[in-house]
């Protein structure tokens, strides 16, 4: 989900054939709309229908199979309220995305300053901080459970070697949720990396050039020329980390199934179980109305910080 | 301190992160090849030895691991080629054709960026449900074909085509959708590249509705099919044969990221991973 875009309109077209009166502008409209047809088709049925129905549903008593459908009106929002599951699910979503998010951060400004030069060492290293990012979660989830299981896993293999008992960190109410924003962290790093290395090089190369006539240290440098230029893409990977992150679901669904003592299951983990195991669909709508709600107040947040800033 | 004795600090800090950020991919690889007797034994080491290939023979063999590559295959390559099409399509409207309606059109297909794809995930199935299409390519493929961002790209992309080079044509009097198959698309060749590597690489790690959709283990895509590996098998058992699936699985798209490195980076930078 991009969250800058909306706010990119075509400019007007001075089109020849627009202003040779209205047999042209007819031909225009048909062209216009043929071409944008099939895929407006798709969007209409996949995702502007289905967003409506949601809300709809969410009103409902809703069952996922058969034909039970009574309305209800707010009773599930009501439920909701009063339902420690759900408070659970949200402060761990939260949580999770409160840390991981300012970390990915903090780990991809630190690996793009680190990897900025355009020799072949770093290009390289630059390939294999953001490998991770093209792995699917189930592959990723897969790795680290093994990494982190406390019998044979890697890190187990590790502490025993230097001494140290293992820890079961998976199944650990203090080590799991850690467990899974490094988890989380190793696969998602590399794209801050790359945005903030995009935005690197956007510095105009002269402002280095003097600073470097003034004989200004490097730390002067970083502090008072590159990382007030990066401010702009901070803010951005800052809001698109924390949108990405308050969707986690495959690593605790398949790391820890939400455990232990529901101490790491997401609100989307949530809504999947309310209504594929639960069969309670339009309680689990009315939960993702909630998280939408979330991440669009996120991505308005920052639409309206980006706006501050311009003036 | 002089600054080269920093850089190459830097440089030795940096390596050796790089290769604890390698080591679980290669204790991975390294498991996948070890024999099963050796594997009850110990998990240590990286380099493996005695090595042996039986465990991707297995996988090949006896599990439904084919099957799940093909479904991978016809859904990636589906929502590539219909994606690239319909983007396309409708961006070349959005940016060339001056139609009444466009702008109101566009601001309510780019207001499509904010509803995330859980946000529709409970109603979309409930329609899947309805027509009893669940558990087809169809179903794996079509809601993914909905999303905006393809459309926003072309745009953007057609919009700084200089108009000239559709003049020459529309001089020649060639009607619109000629000038869109034989002037613009051809010119839009590294557009589509990183549209489609990108829809690719997504279609291929797609998990949350897939494993939504697809209930029968023949319709598992191999990223659906690897999350069940790992909640049906005892840890201990199929060691080997489960880090050669993790393998086998992420083969393809590492491939296709030494291959195409550059448009992948770009694309997911362009995309913000969505």
């Amino acid at each position: 989900m991009s969250v800058q875009a909306p706010s990119v309109t075509p400019a007007p077209v001075p089109d020849a054939s627009a202003r040779s009166g209205g047999l042209a502008r007819h031909r225009n409209a048909v062209a216009g709309y043929a071409f944008l047809a099939p895929f407006l088709l798709f969007y209409g049925v996949f995702l502007l229908y289905p967003f409506a129905l949601g809300l709809w549903m969410s009103l409902h008593d809703w069952e996922i199979v058969g034909d039970f459908r009574e309305y209800i009106g707010f009773m599930n929002y009501v439920e909701l309220w009063d339902d420690p599951y759900f408070w659970e699910a949200l402060k761990r979503t939260l949580q999770f995305a409160a840390m991981t998010a300012p970390a990915a951060t903090l780990l991809g400004l630190v690996l793009a300053l680190a990897l900025q030069k355009p020799l072949r060492i770093y290009a390289a290293l630059r390939a294999v901080f953001f490998a991770s990012n093209i792995f699917s979660v189930t592959v990723v989830t897969l790795v680290w459970a093994m990494v982190l299981n406390p019998d044979r896993g890697l890190i187990a293999n590790g502490l025993r070697a230097v001494g140290l008992q293992p820890i079961a960190f998976l199944a650990d109410k203090d080590w799991a949720m850690p467990a899974l924003m490094v988890t989380s962290l190793w696969w998602t790093a590399g794209l801050p990396m790359a945005l903030f290395l995009a935005g690197l090089q956007q510095i105009p190369p002269e402002v280095y050039e003097a600073a470097r006539l003034d004989k200004a240290s490097r730390w002067a440098v970083l502090r008072h020329i590159t990382l007030p230029a990066l401010a702009r893409t901070t803010l951005l990977v800052v809001v698109l980390q924390t949108v990405m992150h308050l969707q986690v679901f495959g690593q605790p669904l398949l790391m820890t199934r939400g455990g232990p003592a529901n101490s790491t299951r997401p609100l989307v983990q949530l809504i999947y179980e309310t209504s594929f195991r639960d069969w309670r669909s339009g309680y689990a709508s009315a939960i993702s109305t909630v998280l939408f709600v979330l991440m669009f107040g996120v991505a308005l947040l920052q639409f309206r910080l980006s706006r501050q800033e311009g003036e | 301190m002089n600054r080269t004795l920093t850089d190459r600090l830097i440089l030795a800090l940096v390596v050796a992160f790089a290769f604890v950020w390698m080591m679980p991919m290669l204790w991975v690889l390294t498991l996948s090849l070890k024999p099963n007797e050796e594997l009850v034994r110990s998990t240590n080491g990286i380099i493996p030895w005695p090595r042996t290939l039986e465990h991707f023979a297995t996988l090949l063999r006896v599990s439904l691991t084919p099957r799940w590559l093909l479904n991978s295959v016809v859904v990636a390559v589906g929502m590539t080629a219909s994606t690239l099409l319909l983007s396309s399509l409708a961006g070349y409207a959005f940016a060339r054709i001056d139609f009444p309606g466009r702008r109101a059109v566009f601001l309510l297909v780019m207001a499509g960026l904010m509803v995330p794809e859980q946000a529709i995930l409970v109603p979309l199935h409930a329609m899947f449900a309805d027509w009893e299409l669940h558990n087809t390519y169809f179903s794996l493929i079509a809601p993914r074909l909905a999303g905006p961002m393809g459309v926003f790209l072309m745009t953007q992309f057609f919009k700084a085509v200089p108009r000239e080079l559709e003049e020459a044509a529309e001089l020649d009097n060639a009607g619109r959708f000629k000038i869109f198959w034989s002037v613009m698309l051809p010119l839009s060749r590294p557009a589509l590249t990183t549209l489609g590597i990108f829809t690719f690489l997504f279609a291929w790690n797609d998990f949350l509705w897939p494993v939504v959709t697809a209930t029968q283990p023949e319709m598992y895509t191999l990223s659906v099919g690897l999350g069940s590996l790992q909640g049906n098998f005892a840890m201990s058992e199929g060691l080997g044969f489960l880090m050669a699936s993790a393998v086998f699985a992420s083969a393809p798209m590492l491939i296709l990221y030494v291959v195409f490195q550059r448009y992948i980076v770009q694309g997911i930078a362009i995309t913000g991973g969505k």
